[in-house]
């Protein structure tokens, strides 16, 4: 398959700054409206996280300037889903988000990917709605976890537009997103937590699959987001939550053999319900068609 | 008028398998009535021969069926028949059974639509006219049986010679008429007139659209070709080795695509007059790269250019964009920037659904970057690409879930993949798959429990209606067959009586096809490779080089119809001689005729063998047939039930002993309600199963079992090398089968509209080859079978009367020898009980079945021990002295138990070494499977093996495959400590599956050989034939 080569070869990363309005509720039955942030310690975060991406792994960073306007628009993985050259920008469930997708679709075009809209309310799509975070995509096939924020007909717009994939459902039962409790840590390896919720999305994902993955499995469920990248260095790289926010998980990550481990902190904006993973879209620019 | 019909159509059946062996053609009966049909049926026969010869290929397997159709058929007319056909017997002999079989033919047409309609109901129409003079009207079988016992009492009085002929004739006559059931009735009116004309064969000429889009014809007998035999035509045409991935499709009444299977006959399949077929790829090989031979890959491209093109197979923009610059490649070679014309040359092309010109502007951009690929090269990129697509050999089929939401059903390699639009939501893969079934409209998946689940669950969808479950169930058993098996299953085991469809997957499996392919040896065939314009362009060019295949063509053509073989194997079988012993049915195990016929079995198959081995079918017969000294009768209804062949040989020597002929006809007529039915199962029968199992409970036992359909050469070594053949034990086991077949003809009444697959167990093969499979399933069905095996010998039901006989015979032989073999013929028949109750079902059926004839000796198998005594006393001598050459010592015991053709047998198998009895499994739901299992076990006397279930120790398990064939050999070696004594068992199991005739009699003559050859100091102590054929699906 053209499109088809072991996940974790990026070129780019694709990030937006972290505005002011960081952790302040935009709308109605805002999740996290109770929750403290610190804002400038997440600024401080997304700086580490951005400078271990360019740095450290090697990875041409796209920072799409923040906008007060848009409180989540830091939350960059849910505008879109980015396979091989074509990017499927997203609708994410709350109506005041799909403005985020401007700036990024401009990005796209800009890095030459074939973007693919998910079309207006109206039309085959209505009522669809996606988000990135809820989209696990293996290198093989992609897994939709079918959430509060994604359903079924967004499921089948990411069907139709990556057809070389098989396109399964899961349940989301761990949390609120799919990769809150899971993520890619290797181009055959899946990690995520042991809870009873992940279990059950892990065992259908087992069975949905003609593949054979290996699973890595942490006891934290925030430790089982993380961003595995294979650098232009041919590393493999892994950026996972530190030991002061996941002590426990830390040394399963210890048994990945000659991976590159960074720990990013990820504390604040893990209090808004996002994952080291929510932060950054990437992007393979270099994909051959041998 | 019965009996008379029976007779009538016992001759004409005889005559067939004299027709067939004309040189084995023994003395003719003395009734004149007999005679006549006899006549008539070698005529026939003769005629048969003669078109094969014409035709070259299976045709002529089609033509005993349609001849022993038209001969049961025919029986109610017999007098007019039998005064024509004795004429002509004497002069035309070959010649005029070409007509006959002409008129078979066109029986066989109406036949079909008859049957497909219903078969039973057919059945039973033509056994109540048969059986109005038996008493009993419902089945076919009955009255074949019926008239067999006539014939063979006429003949008792007549030459005994004749009468063994008739015999023989009577067994295929009895194929036939199953297979024809419905049609019987028609036949029997017209056959004398049809037999006349018949003999010339009409021709059709086939249209095959091929992959380059060129059309190819050919031309083919109308009635009697069988799918097959158009593939390798096409197979020859386009030079292709590795056919095995590929098939041909028909479009059905309802527009729809289905495979030609082929098994079966044309005709009977495109019911319509549109001869118009595609070839296609029918298996997508999950690997390419590890074809062969690069037409082979071309030929793949040029299915996955068309998928892709029409959108069946959705791919990406850059997917389609890629597959298009490697076909322009491989098609065009590099890119040559002075040629002005790549656009608009390129957009006549057609590479996607939504072609656009940016779509042929990247094709193009892309072309350039392949420059130097040569086209091969070219091809396997393409191939390297498409493969990886999610839908890559994704068969999807409309279906419902169990809340009415509207899904697609995909089958693929690795198994059964749910999608609702686009998105999948399930995925059975095979190994979690436990059974696969359909019912009505009905599609249904029994799921092995997973880890934390304690109990097996069941999955349903509706489908649109019941060609459509049918259609998936069919693909399901197919695909699984292929990619996920070894070895083809056998056709089930005896699934006669369900009502399900016995469908198998006939071909080769990807293991046997991959391991065919290795041994190409021939230098790479040139070919051409046509635009994707795919207009007029064809690859003509490719001169039919193919050696193998033209050979295997023509040898599979031969072959074709496993189960119009078998059937005639069996009507042989009788004529050859008490060598049939093997083959026959062993229904009742009176000590005295199993032996002796084992051994004259065993002998006289060599022997037949060598005469025969240009009519395989014959030989193949004789197998099923050694057993007939048995009570005449009741073995054949037994044979015609589950096994035809046997029974129908043990008949013959019945005829021989005329009292024993007597009560057979009795027995017939009291079962020949049930006979019909048996009837339509022995045309079910597609595939054989040769098991053999040697029990020695002292020495080492070894089972052979052996798939009749695939390998002939079948390697049996008897760990007792005395092999003792009880002739009267085999008599009466016949017997015993015969009132199995009722029960098995109870299960064929059963609609078809059902059917079940247990992919798990690929029945013996899988059993040695594939202990991964053994899974709590599989303990469960053999727990289940052993129950069932525990419970045969006891209850009257066939299987119990299997086992019965061979205990008796066993005790009898340890009292005369201490080492005796049993010749067991099982056949099983499985009743098509939908649901569970299936076991019960059958088991009542049996016992139905056995009280008519149990009546005299009241034992375990009173209408067994009944007969036998009698025939058994008279048969002995003759037996014996046939049996003599046979090498084994002992009196084989031959007991004929109709086994359920559940498609469980699988699991049976692969439960115990001993399984050969156990065979049967109670089939919950009643899938009608057209397979015929006939299980023929030679057993010594000891019975001490029987206890210890112990498990044997897998010594080993080769596979050796062939064209045509597989054979798969497996021994066991259990050793017990008995007493202070060592026991060592040696349990060889020879799987031979293929797609050809495979001759039993020579493959067990050979397995026993070599078995005794290997173990000297060892006895036989038990031989199970074991044969499945699939019989031609009837199709909705």
């Amino acid at each position: 398959m053209a499109n088809m080569c072991p996940y974790g070869r990026f070129t780019h990363a694709v990030v937006r700054g972290i505005p002011e309005t960081f952790g302040k509720t935009a709308g109605e039955g805002r999740e996290n409206g109770e929750v403290t942030v610190d804002q400038a310690k997440a600024q401080r975060q997304f700086g580490c996280l951005t400078g271990a991406l360019r740095q450290k792994v090697g990875l041409q960073l796209i920072e799409i300037p923040p906008d007060p306007e848009l409180p989540e628009s830091w939350r960059v993985e849910d505008v879109a889903v980015i396979q091989g050259d074509t990017a499927l920008i997203t609708r994410p469930f709350k109506q005041q988000r799909r403005s985020e997708a401007d700036a990024v679709r401009r990005v796209m075009s800009e890095l030459n990917l074939t973007v693919v809209e998910m079309g207006d309310e109206q039309g085959d799509s209505g009522g669809a709605t996606l988000e990135g975070s809820d989209v696990l995509f293996t290198g093989r096939e992609f897994f939709v976890g079918i959430s509060s924020h994604t359903n079924r007909r967004g499921a089948e717009v990411l069907a139709d537009t990556f057809r070389d994939f098989a396109v399964s459902t899961v349940p989301v039962c761990g949390g609120a997103r799919l990769k809150n409790f899971c993520s890619m840590g290797g181009p055959d390896t899946i990690i995520i937590s042991n809870g009873d919720g992940a279990k059950k999305t892990l065992r259908m994902m087992e069975q949905l699959t003609d593949h054979h993955y290996d699973v890595l499995t942490v006891p934290e469920e925030s430790a089982a987001n993380c961003i595995y990248v294979r650098g232009p260095s041919k590393r493999d790289f892994l950026l996972h939550r530190p030991a002061e926010e996941c002590p426990d998980s830390v040394s399963a990550f210890q048994k990945l053999p000659d991976y590159t481990l960074l720990p990013t902190a990820c504390s604040e904006a893990s209090k808004l319900g996002a994952s080291l993973s929510s932060l950054c879209l990437l992007v393979n620019r270099k994909h051959t068609y041998f | 008028m019965t009996t008379e019909a029976g007779s009538e159509t016992e001759v004409k059946e005889k005559a067939e398998e004299s027709a067939a062996q004309p040189d084995q053609s023994e003395t003719a009966k003395p009734e004149s009535q007999e005679v006549a049909n006899v006549e008539g049926g070698e005529k026939e026969k003769g005629k048969e021969k003669e078109k094969e010869g014409k035709e070259g290929k299976g045709i002529t397997r089609y033509l005993p069926t349609w001849f022993k159709k038209q001969k049961s058929q025919t029986s109610p007319t017999k007098e007019v028949p039998a005064t024509e056909e004795p004429v002509s017997k004497g002069v035309e002999g070959e010649e005029e059974p070409a007509p006959e079989v002409n008129g078979h033919a066109e029986e066989v047409e109406e036949k079909e639509e008859v049957k497909s309609e219903e078969v039973k109901e057919a059945t039973q129409p033509e056994s109540d006219s048969n059986a109005s003079a038996d008493t009993e009207p419902a089945k076919e079988e009955k009255v074949e049986d019926a008239t067999a016992k006539s014939p063979e009492k006429t003949k008792d009085t007549a030459v005994g010679e004749g009468a063994e002929e008739e015999k023989k004739k009577e067994p295929e006559g009895h194929v036939e008429a199953e297979t024809d059931g419905g049609e019987s009735q028609t036949s029997i009116f017209q056959s004398p007139l049809r037999l006349v004309r018949k003999n010339k064969m009409k021709v059709v000429v086939c249209h095959v659209t091929l992959l380059d889009g060129t059309d190819f014809t050919c031309e083919v007998e109308q009635k009697r070709a069988k799918g097959q035999y158009l593939f390798f035509k096409v197979c020859e045409h386009l030079n292709l080795l590795e056919k095995d991935y590929f098939g041909l499709t028909y479009k059905d009444n309802h527009d729809e695509k289905c495979w030609l299977d082929p098994t079966k006959e044309i005709k009977r399949q495109i019911r319509s007059n549109n001869w118009q077929f595609a070839f296609g790829v029918k298996f997508y090989p999950p690997d390419p790269s590890q074809l062969t031979e690069d037409i082979t890959r071309y030929l793949l491209c040029l299915q996955l250019r068309e998928d892709v093109a029409s959108g069946r197979l959705p791919c990406s923009f850059v997917t389609h964009a890629l597959l298009g610059s490697y076909t322009l490649q491989a098609e065009l070679g590099d890119h040559e920037p002075d040629q002005p014309r790549p656009l608009d040359f390129i957009s006549q092309l057609t590479f996607a659904p939504n072609q656009n010109k940016e779509m042929e502007e990247k094709i193009l951009e892309l072309h350039k970057s392949h420059r130097g690929m040569t086209p091969a090269q070219a091809d396997l990129q393409f191939l390297e690409n498409a493969k990886k697509l999610s839908m890559y050999g994704v068969d999807l089929h409309h279906a419902k879930d169990s809340e009415g939401v509207d899904i697609m059903l995909g089958v693929c390699a690795n198994g059964l993949l749910v999608y609702k639009d686009r998105l999948r939501i399930n995925r059975f893969a095979w190994p979690k798959i436990l059974k696969i079934s359909y019912k009505r409209n009905n599609f249904y998946i029994k799921i092995r429990p997973g880890e934390t689940e304690q109990f097996e669950s069941t999955v349903g969808f509706k489908l649109q209606n019941h060609r459509s479950a049918k259609r998936l169930w069919k693909v399901c058993v197919e695909n699984h067959s292929f990619f996920r098996l070894n070895a083809p299953e056998p056709p089930t085991k005896a699934r006669f009586l369900t009502l399900g469809s016995k469908f198998r997957y006939s071909g080769r499996t990807q293991a046997q096809t991959r391991l065919a392919s290795s041994l190409i040896d021939r230098p790479a065939p040139s070919f051409e490779r046509t635009s994707s314009k795919r207009i007029s362009r064809s690859l003509d060019g490719a001169p039919v080089i193919s050696i193998t295949e033209a050979g295997s063509e023509t040898a599979e053509n031969g072959r074709d119809h496993r189960l119009e073989l078998h059937s005639d194997s069996k009507a042989e079988e009788v004529d050859l001689s008490p060598a049939d012993v093997e083959a026959i049915p062993s229904q009742q195990q009176s000590p005295g005729r199993a032996e002796p016929a084992l051994s004259q079995d065993l002998d006289k198959t060599q022997d037949e063998v060598l005469k025969h081995q240009a009519s395989i079918s014959q030989l193949k017969r004789s197998f099923m047939e050694a057993p007939p000294p048995s009570p005449p009768q009741p073995n054949q209804w037994e044979k015609r039930l589950t096994s035809s062949p046997a029974t129908i040989r043990v008949q013959q020597h019945q005829v021989v002993s005329v009292p024993q002929t007597e009560a057979a006809s009795a027995d017939n007529a009291s079962s020949e309600t049930k006979e019909p039915a048996k009837t339509t199962e022995v045309e079910i029968e597609e595939t054989v199963v040769i098991q053999e199992v040697s029990r020695a409970p002292k020495p080492g036992v070894v089972t052979v079992t052996a798939d009749p359909t695939a390998a002939p050469p079948a390697e049996h070594e008897p760990q007792d090398q005395k092999v003792k053949v009880e002739e009267e034990a085999a008599l009466a086991e016949v017997e015993d089968v015969s009132p199995m077949k009722p029960e098995k003809a109870s299960s064929d009444s059963e609609s078809e509209e059902e059917a079940e697959y247990h992919p798990n167990v690929p029945a013996s093969i899988s059993q040695s080859q594939i202990p991964e499979e053994k899974e709590e399933e599989e303990q469960m069905k053999e727990e289940e079978e052993e129950q069932q095996q525990a419970s045969a010998p006891v209850v009257p039901s066939l299987p119990a009367e299997v086992s019965q006989p061979a205990e008796e015979t066993s005790q009898e032989e340890e009292e005369e020898e201490s080492k005796k073999e049993e010749m067991e013929v099982e056949e099983k028949k499985d009743d098509q009980e939908e649901k569970e109750s299936g076991r019960e079902t059958e088991d009542s059926t049996d016992d139905p079945m056995v009280t008519p004839e149990e009546a005299p000796e009241g034992l375990m198998v009173p209408e067994e021990s009944a007969e036998a005594g009698p025939t058994e006393d008279l048969e002995q001598p003759k037996m014996n002295g046939e049996a003599s050459l046979v090498e084994v010592d002992p009196r084989p015991q031959v007991i004929c138990c109709s086994e359920p053709p559940v498609v469980k047998t699988e699991m049976v198998t692969i439960s115990d070494t001993f399984a050969a009895q156990k065979t049967e499994i109670a089939t919950k739901e009643v899938p009608i499977v057209h397979t015929e299992t006939k299980t023929i076990t030679y057993e010594a006397a000891q019975l001490d093996g029987n206890s210890d279930g112990e498990p044997g120790v897998l010594m080993t398990a080769q596979t050796i495959t062939s064209e045509s064939l597989c054979t798969t050999t497996t021994t066991h070696i259990t050793k017990t400590l008995k007493g202070g004594l060592s026991e060592t068992r040696i349990e060889k199991r020879i799987v031979i599956t293929g797609d050809c005739d495979i001759d039993h009699d020579q493959a067990l003559a050979q397995a026993i050989k070599e078995a005794k050859e290997q173990h000297p100091d060892m006895s036989v102590t038990r031989v199970v034939v074991h044969k499945e054929t699939e019989l031609a699906e009837e199709e909705d």
